[in-house]
């Protein structure tokens, strides 16, 4: 073999090497963010534990690959924007802005605490924030309006979304929807955290919102349709996303609302509710057993 | 031409008659009712020109609310929505934190169907977003009840950092949207279909939460916004005639409102009328209500639509029907001075 084939193969293994540590390191983050999740709901005994858990795998590859952002700078105005449109799964979300350091970890013990910057549903005032999420449906329509301003100054920056499965249940969802598609959006990536699950049960019982994939591609998106707890496909999807032109992206993301803690997995009564002392202490156990796996 | 030399009479017929008609014609041109809606479209136009980060949203009806003037000129600027008034909203709060400068329009009652965005993204974020809603009030005419917004002064007012504004004329329309370009903050600015007299000047200064008293009185105070505005002018020399001399003020910013006028004049004139082309319950009434009701309790009688609909129709037929009118604001004021102690 020549000389340059050897380094060819070489720089692919190391990068493939360098990948693999990233992906593993990736899924101890998404399980971190999943524990910091369940000690703020559990401490004030309020809050939405089944979102924050189903979304944390696509929290953590957002917040630890792909977005282009800067702890130290949250309002550097060529910063990649990310939308939490299901704002009630705030718990994850303020978990990953901690650990990326937007404010100090100690803040997360401040959760739906009166006079606490770390409110129930994310508000401006919280470093790192660009939406205040909290009322379905509206995220969307809020990004397509940051992802115009970003076409009408000609600004590399991209604008992430992440929606919920009862939530496309929304109009305002496809009137956004409409929108991107119609104003060649491309700079705006949504992605569907379908979790099966919504408040007061499961997805296809309550307003079966399937096809997903197949609406949003009738809707003028491209479509990926992905394992949301797949850390690989996360993060090789997102890459893929960079590349699509004229259209927006929309990653439908599979995944299991309750993900980590057995007892909470496809349980709509984990929506908004907080577990007791008991049921904390068995998913800090179940979680705990995940980090061990994952060393 | 000096005055000693030149003789009229000596003018060739055409010359002179063109002379007159343009006199005349000058000043048709000055006093021509125009629509406010029509001085939004034209001021959209101007602080486009000035300001290349003001943006245009629009739910399918730029041609109504004349904000399409704006996307003839700037067409990347324009930025079409479809009939989709919550998308819409969100896309103008999400232009205002990216550095524009949005101005968000629609017919007022459709305006309403994004009333929780309005509450929830702008309002409750204070964003710089600025949204008209047009052909409000039954002064909308033959569209009928669907179209006739005569709630969005009462629930746009109850918006925390919500500027409330109704423009009376052409030039005062103008006026408010310049300022409101400057003004950093959430705001909604209700807009009227018809032709109306122009009664500012064009150096008129247009100030946020200022009233303007239009006509000086003692015997009643009546605080009137948009169109009602006119009808009370109307009622003031009708009044007039039978002696009663009131007093007419132009309320353009229903919040926040001219406390400070209205306890005044209430304090002179011991009764106070509202008239507003919109429900009597929580518009200019109620804020007047509850600006005396906490300072100089009296009597006030509430002008406008009494808790129901409107109908098609020609306007001023549906402003006698309805009490709207002139003639009726004059009875009901004569009435409420009967009333007071």
């Amino acid at each position: 073999m020549s000389k340059n084939r050897i380094m060819k193969i070489k720089d692919f293994q190391d990068t493939e090497n360098l990948r693999f540590s990233r992906v593993s390191e990736l899924k101890k983050i998404a399980n971190e963010i999943r524990k910091e999740s369940l000690i703020m709901i559990h401490r004030v005994q309020s809050g939405h534990p089944g979102g924050s858990l189903s979304e944390a795998d696509i929290l953590a590859a957002l917040y630890f690959y792909k977005l282009r952002i800067d702890s130290k700078k949250p309002h550097w105005e060529d910063r990649d924007r990310f939308v939490l449109s299901k704002g009630h799964a705030s718990p994850a979300y303020y978990a990953a802005l901690a650990m990326k350091g937007f404010f100090p970890k100690k803040e997360l013990e401040t959760f739906r605490k009166i006079n606490s910057r770390l409110q129930g549903h994310p508000e401006l005032k919280v470093s790192g924030v660009d939406f205040a999420g909290g009322s379905l449906g509206q995220g969307v329509c809020f990004a397509n309006g940051l992802a115009l301003a970003g076409k009408l100054d000609n600004k590399e920056y991209k604008i992430y979304v992440l929606i919920g499965d009862g939530e496309s249940q929304e109009g305002a969802v496809w009137e956004a929807a409409m929108a991107a598609a119609h104003h060649k959006l491309d700079n705006l990536v949504v992605i569907l955290d379908k979790n099966q699950v919504q408040e007061t049960g499961k997805t296809k019982n309550v307003m079966n919102i399937d096809p997903a994939p197949d609406k949003w591609k009738a809707f003028g998106f491209h479509v990926f349709d992905i394992d949301g707890h797949n850390m690989e496909e996360i993060v090789n999807t997102l890459d893929k996303a960079d590349n699509v032109k004229e259209k927006p992206v929309m990653i439908v993301a599979n995944t299991i609302k309750g993900k980590g803690v057995s007892f909470m997995e496809l349980n709509h009564k984990f929506h908004g509710k907080a577990p007791n002392d008991e049921q904390f202490k068995q998913a800090m156990e179940e979680l705990r057993k995940i980090d061990e796996k994952l060393k | 031409m000096s005055a000693i030399s030149y003789n009229r009479k000596a003018e060739p017929d055409d010359t002179r008659v063109k002379r007159e008609f343009h006199i005349k014609f000058r000043k048709q041109i000055k006093m021509e009712p125009k629509a406010t809606r029509e001085g939004y479209g034209d001021a959209l136009v101007e602080i486009g020109g000035k300001n290349p980060n003001v943006v245009v949203v629009d739910a399918d009806l730029g041609d109504s609310t004349k904000a399409e003037s704006f996307g003839k000129q700037f067409p990347d600027r324009y930025i079409t929505a479809g009939i989709a008034e919550q998308d819409m909203i969100g896309i103008a709060a999400g232009l205002s934190v990216s550095g524009k400068i949005p101005f968000a329009s629609t017919f007022a009652v459709f305006s309403e169907r994004a009333f929780e965005f309005v509450r929830n993204i702008v309002s409750r974020n204070n964003f710089n977003v600025k949204i008209a809603g047009s052909h409000a009030g039954i002064f909308t005419g033959e569209d009928g009840k669907s179209a006739q917004s005569i709630e969005d002064i009462s629930i746009y007012r109850t918006l925390p950092h919500m500027v409330v504004i109704q423009p009376c004329d052409y030039i005062e329309t103008k006026k408010a949207v310049h300022v409101l370009a400057d003004y950093n903050g959430a705001s909604y600015m209700r807009l009227l279909r018809n032709p109306l007299p122009i009664i500012h000047e064009d150096n008129y200064k247009f100030e946020i939460g200022k009233g303007e008293i239009l006509k000086k009185g003692k015997d009643a105070v009546i605080f009137a916004t948009g169109t009602m505005v006119h009808e009370s002018l109307k009622a003031y020399d009708l009044l007039k005639k039978d002696r009663i001399d009131i007093c007419v003020v132009n309320i353009h910013t229903i919040k926040p409102i001219d406390k400070k006028l209205i306890i005044d004049l209430a304090k002179k004139t011991n009764c106070v009328i509202t008239a507003e082309d919109h429900n009597i319950i929580g518009g200019l009434g109620s804020a007047v209500a509850e600006v005396l009701s906490e300072n100089y309790p009296c009597i006030i009688k509430r002008i406008g639509m009494e808790d129901r609909y409107g109908e098609s129709g020609k306007y001023d037929e549906l402003y006698d029907k309805y009490g709207l009118s002139a003639k009726h604001i004059a009875e009901k004021v004569k009435r409420a001075i009967k009333k007071k102690k």
